[in-house]
């Protein structure tokens, strides 16, 4: 028998039009607000005002002294170390502190080595953090081995 | 004659591959999303160093200054020169000693410019040792490379 009028199958829709709606606006929100967050990491200096430091008077070390020259345009014309002239060059930098400090202890604690930087007035900042860097440690693979982490400022050069 | 009854047939696509990866999307953002977790200063650009780490505990009771290119200092929203900001300091002082810590609890994290000239900074350095602060932070950008 032929049987006329079959009931057509009904799917079931969901409207997803509001749906989409709000996931694109969603998705557009957060685009927006994303931002790639660059990692940031902190040299840490404790450095008390100069006159009510009596520790340092008593201390016998005198600090390693980092003079940094530079050109009219803020630019590196040269440092020295202790007197010693090493151009521009930060690695022998690295090299000078590491053969005055030696590797063999890694120092912790108050009792390790000071370095005072000296810079003139209108070197930019970037070189500073180079120093400090060349300074106070370096990379071997992984790991960081650390030189010197006293680090102060001379008085500001005018 | 029997006319047969025509359905309009909306022209329907199938939307769900198109959701799917919309929700990856979402999924996506929203994990990595945070919200002003670092305090940055559209006018000030790190100098990079391969030394640092990110610190593992946030520092306690940071003060946190901004140093512009042409040594503009910013604190709090608020603009300050070497000179002036003893003022904006002292204020962060009292906030400190109101929760009952000295002063020499505090963290003065310093995130100059890279091409500020270096004595600016160490006039900033300067004004805040005149407050008896003395734990500095030079704040860097991690270099990986």
């Amino acid at each position: 028998m032929k049987i006329r009028n079959r009931e057509e199958a009904q799917e079931t829709q969901l409207n997803m039009t509001s749906m989409i709606d709000i996931v694109f606006l969603l998705l557009i929100f957060f685009v927006m607000t994303f931002k790639i967050v660059e990692l940031e990491g902190d040299f840490s200096v404790r450095m008390p005002l100069a006159g009510n430091d009596s520790v340092a008077m008593d201390s016998t070390e005198l600090p390693l002294k980092l003079r940094m020259r530079a050109d009219e345009r803020g630019r590196l014309t040269s440092i020295s170390l202790n007197e010693i002239d090493l151009g521009d060059d930060f690695t022998q930098l690295r090299g000078n502190v590491i053969s005055l400090i030696g590797t063999s202890t890694p120092v912790e604690g108050d009792d390790g080595p000071e370095i005072e930087i000296d810079t003139d007035y209108n070197l930019r900042y970037e070189y500073v953090i180079r120093a400090i860097t060349a300074v106070s440690g370096y990379k071997d693979g992984n790991e960081v081995v650390k030189l010197i982490e006293k680090i102060k400022f001379a008085k500001p050069r005018r | 004659m029997r006319v047969k009854s025509k359905k309009v047939d909306l022209a329907e696509g199938d939307l769900t591959p198109m959701i799917d990866m919309a929700f990856q999307l979402i999924a996506f953002f929203m994990v990595l999303i945070n919200f002003a977790q670092t305090e940055s200063n559209d006018r000030v650009k790190l100098p990079s160093s391969q030394l640092v780490k990110p610190p593992e505990a946030p520092l306690e009771f940071p003060i946190i200054l901004h140093v512009a290119q042409d040594g503009e200092v910013f604190l709090g929203g608020d603009s300050f020169t070497a000179e002036t900001l003893r003022v904006g300091l002292n204020n962060e002082i009292a906030v400190i000693k109101a929760e009952g810590k000295s002063v020499k609890d505090a963290n003065v994290v310093i995130r100059a410019h890279k091409d500020t000239a270096a004595g600016d900074v160490q006039e900033v350095i300067r004004v805040a040792q005149e407050v008896n602060l003395e734990n500095f932070a030079l704040r860097v950008k991690e270099d990986r490379s």
